[in-house]
């Protein structure tokens, strides 16, 4: 978008901003924006950030955009709280949020396109752009459900959502611990160590290996969480049919790629080793095990999604009364989706987490690997 | 130096045939595992059959016993043979449009993954284009589709049924939805690699041509991006396959492989599972075999080496 | 076929066979490719006497890097006999008689430059202080002390490949086979490193077995000049230098420096180097 369009768009923000104050709110009667005075004054000054964000220098639009922005989303948000409006809202409620939905987006642009040269100031902004693009996510996500009226069975709003998250505590945290705690890390530990000390056998025995290795690749791509059942079965219904069937599911991966990370020294490095009159154990520990830990992290990283994956539909098959995937499937037939969408919001967090941990761990043990240099 | 102190002479060697070198030790380990699939039946089974034959007060020998591990009714692991029985008959032994039909189990599962799979790649190239050629997309949003890798996505499937089942849409189409969420991000991140990844020679190379953008994305993005789309498409399909088995749980469904495994798992029909099972696995290599020939034809369109 | 007749094996300086460091008789090898057969080495006969500095020269293919790997035993011959200080190439190997520098400086990125050299000490199995000791000294021989530790892509091209040299040297060993080591860098890096590398060989006494594809190179540096001819490899023609030990890089201008590249030259030539 060239610099004129960007300003004619602030421009027509500010115009919708402004509509809030002449159209009609809602199709119920309720006070306009003259008889709410706080309200008013702000989305004056809302609209005249943005009118503003169009004439001054765009590094400090940016600033002056997000102002605006912050004002906006309040301004719509003290409106929805009124009942005459929530559920009723008209164009004079929504053109200011298209209006905010605007401005927000060419905030966001033009903060992408800043190159600072400090390196630090270049993450902060890498890091504040997905940030400011999700809050907004969650903000239309609230409008969108308070305005129009949606029903809560249908599609509960963030809020009531955060309200059950943090108004259950322990029900959450018995989930957490039956399904990631003694499902998830109990299983993830066993099936990892087990993939990774077969690949070492594997790859000292070269029939081992060329043997493993395509049944490897064929099993990992099987849809496994199929043995569930059969985990059930032997296991009984509490947690170690979960941990078992996320072993099945974390030992093939994990097997692939140790092998592929302990076959990826290169010849040369072997030559070395070989004119060093090095042993297999000393190889094994100063040249393959540290060649194959970007391959190792690779699999502990998909693992650590798998292995979750593995264990929440697990818990689809049947479980003692705990657990998230148990939780989510009964409380989505009783259609209570707040109760639903906070256990998702755990199983979310508690998720990321989980992979960052890992790819922290990753970084620390593979920071000399090229892909980390650039 | 005398000659005798060493001789460097290779000894003979005898040579395989590239084939045999390739799958002997495939085939050895596979029948090794077979041999002990047959082994664990035994142990695992016993305690069942011993209490049956008791129970019943028939005198066995070790050897009724044995073979009575093998023919279980509900064991707790069935033998291969018995396995494969079951899953021929299930797939030849009733008419393909029955309910006890394996194949029509599949068929529903299938029309899903198929179905599933087109919108969730699709979505997921069209997405990809926008990132690669829109930065404030790729900086805003790509970040978040990394993210969700990292979240059970399968927790979703519950709400999507539920809901979706609340406004009237029921079986295929649910099935389908959360079989495309689950298989589009794979194509997403594969395509974006694929899309990027041509050397900045060749971009500027474009560049003294004043080539245009579209011209540039026809002529060296797409064809570039080729070998890295059909690798997360093979990814993509075998999840778009794990997505609609999965989908067919939480509300205990009727049709379809996961169906079939539900209700071996109530009804304690454990072969039933373990053939539900293999069909799945069928399905799964199938799949990927559809794609890999599709891989294999663009290739040689493209010039590739035979 | 032998070197063409007895007349050109000028300086062979081996007084008695306790003196020679590579003594090879008759030496063949064939690769089992899936094209068939490759005939790599053709009944080569050399012989290496200690202190001396050798080169292998040849176009690319011609079997100068397969026959300095049948001396590291990292390949077998397949007829003929080979010994490395009077022992055969694997017990040679075993006894950590030969430093190997291969063509990239296969640096382990995962260690720092000062770990990289020590790592044949760790295995050789000597102790810490020791490690410590050698490890400076030979840095230091090398001018790559200060540098201990940053990691090998921190450093340039030519800086790598010293320290890989200070790495082969640092266990001692009196044989240094060396493949083409300075082929990846430029021409300015490469002549310092020749002087650099003339130098350490002149301070350490070692013997030098040295492959490359450059003439200069090869008249410049060695004592002893090994032509070979392509497919299969066979040695054309053993030419000495009687250039003093520590020589500059101003004798490549000098008349005798040309007349023995032009040999070299007529040698490639007539093995049929320079064909399609």
């Amino acid at each position: 978008m060239t610099l004129s369009w960007q300003r004619l768009t602030f421009f027509a923000a500010a115009l919708g901003m402004l509509a809030a104050a002449v159209l009609p709110l809602s199709s119920e009667p309720t006070l306009d924006l003259f008889a709410r005075p706080g309200l008013l004054a702000a989305t004056m000054l809302a609209a005249a950030l943005y009118a503003g964000a169009a004439l001054v220098a765009p590094r400090l639009s940016i600033a002056v955009t997000l102002a605006g922005v912050v004002l906006s989303c309040c301004v719509t948000l003290a409106l929805l709280r009124d009942p005459s409006i929530a559920g009723y809202a008209t164009w004079g409620l929504w053109l200011p949020v298209l209006a905010t939905w605007i401005a927000a987006w060419l905030g966001v642009a033009r903060l992408a396109a800043v190159k600072p040269h400090d390196k630090a100031v270049s993450r902060i902004i890498d890091l504040a752009i997905p940030l400011l693009f999700g809050a907004f996510v969650f903000y239309l996500w609230e409008v969108a459900v308070r305005g129009f009226g949606v029903p809560s069975v249908l599609f509960p709003a963030p809020s009531a959502i955060a309200v059950r998250f943090f108004g259950s505590p322990w029900m959450l945290w018995q989930d957490f611990f039956q399904t990631f705690i003694l499902g998830v890390l109990i299983g993830y530990v066993i099936g990892c160590s087990a993939g990774f000390f077969v690949a070492v056998v594997a790859h000292r025995y070269t029939f081992l290996g060329r043997g493993l290795l395509p049944i490897g690749n064929f099993v990992s791509a099987l849809p496994i969480v199929g043995v569930a059942p059969i985990m059930v079965m032997w296991f009984g219904f509490d947690w170690p049919s979960k941990a078992a069937v996320v072993v099945v599911i974390t030992f093939f991966p994990m097997l692939v790629n140790t092998l592929a990370g302990l076959n990826a020294a290169g010849h040369i490095e072997r030559d070395l080793m070989r004119s060093y009159g090095a042993g297999h154990r000393q190889t094994l520990a100063k040249l393959y095990l540290p060649a194959a830990m970007p391959f190792i992290f690779n699999a502990l990283k998909i693992n650590s999604t798998l292995a979750f994956i593995g264990a929440i539909v697990a818990e689809f098959f049947g479980t003692p009364t705990l657990g998230i995937g148990f939780r989510i499937s009964i409380e989505a037939g009783r259609m209570a989706l707040d109760v639903v969408w906070a256990e998702i919001a755990l199983a979310a967090l508690a998720g990321m987490a989980f992979y960052g941990i890992v790819a922290l761990a990753e970084r620390a043990t593979t920071f000399w690997h090229p892909s980390y240099r650039t | 130096m005398t000659s005798s102190t060493f001789s460097a002479a290779r000894p003979a060697q005898i040579r395989w045939h590239p084939t045999v070198v390739r799958y002997a030790p495939v085939v050895v380990i596979v029948l090794a595992l077979i041999a002990i699939w047959y082994v664990a039946a035994v142990l695992m089974n016993r305690n069942i059959v011993r209490d049956a034959f008791e129970r019943d007060e028939i005198h066995y020998t070790t050897g009724d016993l044995i073979v009575g591990t093998l023919s279980a009714e509900r064991p707790l692991l069935p033998a291969p043979h018995q396995v494969i029985q079951t899953f021929a008959e299930d797939v030849f032994g009733w008419p393909i449009t029955s309910p006890r039909s394996l194949v029509y189990h599949s068929w529903v599962t299938l029309s899903a993954t198929f179905v599933g799979f087109l919108l969730g790649a699709t979505f997921g190239i069209i997405l990809a284009v926008l990132i690669v050629h829109a930065r404030t997309l790729q900086k805003s949003l790509l970040p978040w589709i990394i993210c969700s890798q990292m979240v059970p996505i399968l927790a979703v499937a519950p709400i999507v049924i539920v809901v979706l089942g609340a406004i009237g849409l029921r079986g295929l189409l649910p099935k389908a939805i959360i079989s495309a969420y689950l298989c589009f991000f794979p194509v997403t991140i594969g395509a974006v690699k694929g899309l990027s990844s041509p050397d900045p020679i060749q971009r500027d190379i474009m560049r003294t041509w004043s080539a245009t953008p579209a011209q540039i994305f026809w002529k060296l993005r797409w064809p570039s991006a080729v070998p890295f789309l059909f690798t997360s498409l093979k990814v993509s399909i075998t999840i778009s396959l794990i997505g609609a088995i999965v989908a067919e749980l939480p509300t205990g469904a009727q049709a379809g492989i996961g169906a079939r495994l539900l209700a071996g798992s109530y009804y304690g029909q454990t072969v039933q599972i373990w053939a539900a099972l293999v069909a799945a696995s069928v399905l799964a290599v199938g799949l990927i075999g559809i794609v890999s020939l599709a891989e294999r034809w663009v290739a040689q369109l493209m010039g590739a080496r035979a | 076929m032998r070197a063409p007749d007895q007349a050109t094996r000028e300086g062979s300086t081996a007084s008695s066979p306790e003196a020679l460091a590579v003594s090879a008789r008759e030496i063949s090898l064939t690769f089992q490719t899936a094209d068939g057969e490759v005939e790599a080495l053709s009944h080569v006969d050399l012989d290496i006497a200690e202190g001396d500095f050798v080169s292998f020269i040849g176009p690319s293919g011609c079997g100068k890097t397969t026959l300095l790997r049948v001396i590291a035993d990292l390949e077998r011959p397949t007829a003929g006999t080979i010994l490395i200080n009077g022992v055969t190439p694997e017990a040679a190997r075993v006894q950590r008689h030969y430093g190997y520098i291969f063509q990239a400086p296969a640096l382990y990125p995962w260690r720092t430059i000062e770990r990289n050299v020590m790592l044949p000490l760790e295995i050789m199995g000597f102790d810490a202080a020791e490690r410590r000791k050698r490890v400076e000294q030979y840095l230091k021989l090398v001018n790559l002390s200060g540098f201990e530790r940053k990691y090998p892509w921190q450093l340039s091209g030519g800086m790598q490949q010293r320290a890989s040299i200070a790495r082969a040297l640092s266990f001692e060993p009196a044989l240094l086979l060396m493949d083409e080591p300075f082929g990846a860098l430029d021409e300015i890096v490469r002549d310092h490193l020749n002087e650099q590398l003339l130098r350490l060989w002149n301070q350490t006494k070692k013997t030098v077995v040295f492959v490359t594809h450059s003439i200069p190179e090869a008249v410049f540096l060695s004592t002893k000049i090994v032509v070979m001819s392509p497919r299969p490899g066979r040695i054309i023609d053993i030419i000495s230098c009687d250039f003093p030990r520590d020589r500059t890089l101003e004798i490549r201008e000098t008349p005798e420096f040309i007349r023995i590249a032009q040999r070299v030259r007529s040698g490639l030539r007539s093995g049929h180097s320079y064909d399609e």
